[in-house]
């Protein structure tokens, strides 16, 4: 593999007294989707910030394409990033196209480019209205044809798909995917789980400025070991008379089997030879039930952290 | 320079889109072509009176409008932006701190200083119509050109005020206090002191302490040409220990610059 498009080494932001962010070393290379998830105040945005060379990291390096991206030489490599802030309301007075327009201009392209973007997006029937008769969805999708502008090489997604609707949003994991293929690396940041899974190659999971987690979404469930949730049906209270199985019962879900990963292939053979089995569910864990995981971690271990620290 | 260039080509259009344009340019004109035409009213004649009694009502009435004006049209340039999120967005582009203050100085600048060269250049050429006197163009020039330094000295003023606060409601209030301070206290206080301090105060001490404000800076441009006896106050004395008209320019411009420049400085150790 080549040069990471990103490399951050030990890199932290400090402010006054806060750590907005610790420690993080992470290499993105070419072609890679990650996602970076985390409640807000965790630190996405500050890091996001870095890669953008908005904010100067208080330690450690940011390198992007090679060079700091706070620094003067780094200044034409920004035509080939494209940001999503979290919040932004564009020039309420403008139109769309007006303001598609600035943008592209200022990234060194035209009105027709801001044109083809808005078609990308869906937006073309209201290019020519106000941007303050927009819904949220059409303001969402114009911020991020602005990011789309020129091709960029690096995109920084702060909360993408808010405000879309299930259709946009399946446009818009085409196009990250599309990006992708073209050689674009992706770092989406969001604290929706959902439908974000088979589009990412990597997460990154963030907790008050530290790194939590960091791997594909297979690894990450390994390291959370957490169990298979298998639902037979059909059953009817056979299971529990299974002594095989009834291990696996828990008290909460009474019809559901928590089985460990590596147990999973004989559980499901053990209940493939009850007749009465109508059909299986079987569901690994989710994002969202690794992210929960990591962060009680997490908050476990700060827990008693605590407590150590007021007993010493 | 492209990227000035753009900056600058938004924010132009934002003012004629906004009406800013329009607005300031008939205020002017409707302002000076009243004064010059009814400047006499208080002698009970109506018509056009003498150059000078309406070239000095003119920048007494300017003095207050011209600042107050550019602190309304720029003071939530970078505050607004920041509160948008565009701001930050921006940053993320290839353009620079100073590329983005440039660029809006340009375009904010050239909507003052179009509003102003053609609402009192209006009245010019209406005296000129009724005096027919060629004297007019050139009173009238130094003027309208100290007008808008005057103007564009606000704008890069209003700038300080936008990258210092965290609100756009701040930001407002305190262009508010900028513009008291500028266009009024400043002068009360020099009576104050011309009054309270007897034989403490030189001419040349007074016209430095004037140097101090881009309101009074104007006033004595336009109003050092003129008999005294239309002036009075501490201007008066001011007048007498005259700088030349190239001295006072000079200060009028280091007042747009030095704005400017502490602007530029501001944003750049902005925090974001």
């Amino acid at each position: 593999m080549n040069t990471p498009l990103v490399s951050l080494t030990n890199a932290g932001k400090s402010y006054q007294q806060l750590d907005a962010l610790k420690s993080v070393t992470l290499d993105l290379s070419q072609g890679e989707v990650m996602g970076l998830f985390g409640h807000n105040g965790a630190g996405k945005t500050t890091m996001m910030k870095l890669i953008l060379g908005v904010i100067s990291p208080s330690r450690g390096s940011v390198e992007v394409m090679g060079m700091a991206p706070d620094s003067k030489e780094a200044w034409h490599c920004r035509s080939k990033v494209g940001y999503l802030p979290e919040n932004v309301s564009f020039y309420e007075q403008l139109t769309g196209l007006e303001v598609l327009t600035y943008f592209a201009k200022l990234k060194g392209f035209n009105k027709k480019q801001a044109v083809d973007l808005l078609e990308q997006v869906g937006i073309t029937h209201a290019m020519k209205r106000q941007v303050k008769t927009y819904s949220k969805g059409m303001r969402q999708r114009l911020g991020l044809a602005q990011a789309f502008i020129g091709e960029p090489k690096l995109l920084l997604l702060d909360e993408p798909t808010v405000g879309l609707d299930p259709i946009a949003t399946r446009d818009f994991y085409q196009t990250v995917d599309q990006l992708k293929s073209n050689g674009s690396s992706v770092i989406l940041c969001s604290h929706v789980l959902p439908g974000v899974e088979q589009h990412i190659d990597r997460a990154m999971i963030l907790s008050t400025g530290q790194l939590l987690a960091m791997g594909t979404l297979k690894e990450l469930r390994q390291q959370a070991a957490l169990p298979v949730a298998i639902k037979p049906l059909g059953l009817n209270g056979s299971v529990a008379a299974d002594t095989k199985l009834n291990s696996f019962l828990t008290s909460h879900c009474p019809d559901t089997l928590m089985v460990p990963e590596d147990e999973k292939l004989a559980v499901l053979k053990q209940l493939l030879s009850h007749d009465a089995l109508d059909d299986i569910h079987v569901e690994a864990a989710n994002l969202e039930q690794v992210y929960q995981h990591f962060l009680s971690l997490h908050e476990n271990k700060q827990q008693s952290s605590k407590q150590q620290g007021a007993q010493g | 320079m492209k990227q000035i260039l753009t900056v600058a080509n938004k924010e132009f259009h934002d003012g004629l889109r906004n009406r800013w344009l329009v607005s300031i340019t008939l205020i002017f004109a409707l302002l000076s072509i009243g004064l010059t035409y009814f400047g006499a009213a208080a002698s009970g004649a109506v018509g056009v009176t003498s150059l000078s009694t309406t070239v000095a009502s003119l920048a007494s009435l300017a003095v207050f409008l011209i600042p107050l004006i550019a602190l309304l049209l720029s003071y939530d340039s970078f505050v607004g932006e920041q509160e948008s999120g565009t701001l930050l967005l921006l940053l993320t582009y290839p353009l620079s701190k100073s590329q983005l203050l440039l660029g809006k100085f340009l375009g904010q600048g050239s909507i003052i200083a179009l509003a102003t060269f053609i609402g009192f250049g209006s009245s010019a050429v209406l005296l000129y119509f009724q005096l027919g006197d060629s004297q007019i163009f050139t009173s009238f020039s130094v003027f309208i050109l100290s007008a808008i330094l005057l103007g564009l000295s606000f704008t890069a003023i209003s700038y300080l005020i936008s990258l210092s606060v965290s609100e756009k409601s701040k930001a407002a209030g305190f262009a508010l206090i900028t513009w008291f301070l500028f266009a009024l206290a400043f002068d009360l206080a020099l009576l104050a002191l011309l009054v309270g301090v007897e034989e403490g105060i030189s001419q040349s001490f007074l016209t430095q302490l004037m140097m101090l404000n881009p309101a009074d800076i104007f006033r004595l441009v336009n109003l050092a040409g003129l008999d005294s006896s239309d002036v009075n106050g501490a201007l008066a004395v001011a007048i007498n220990a005259s700088l030349s008209q190239g001295q006072l320019f000079s200060a009028l411009l280091a007042w747009v610059a030095l704005p400017l420049t502490v602007a530029i400085f501001i944003f750049r150790r902005k925090k974001l």
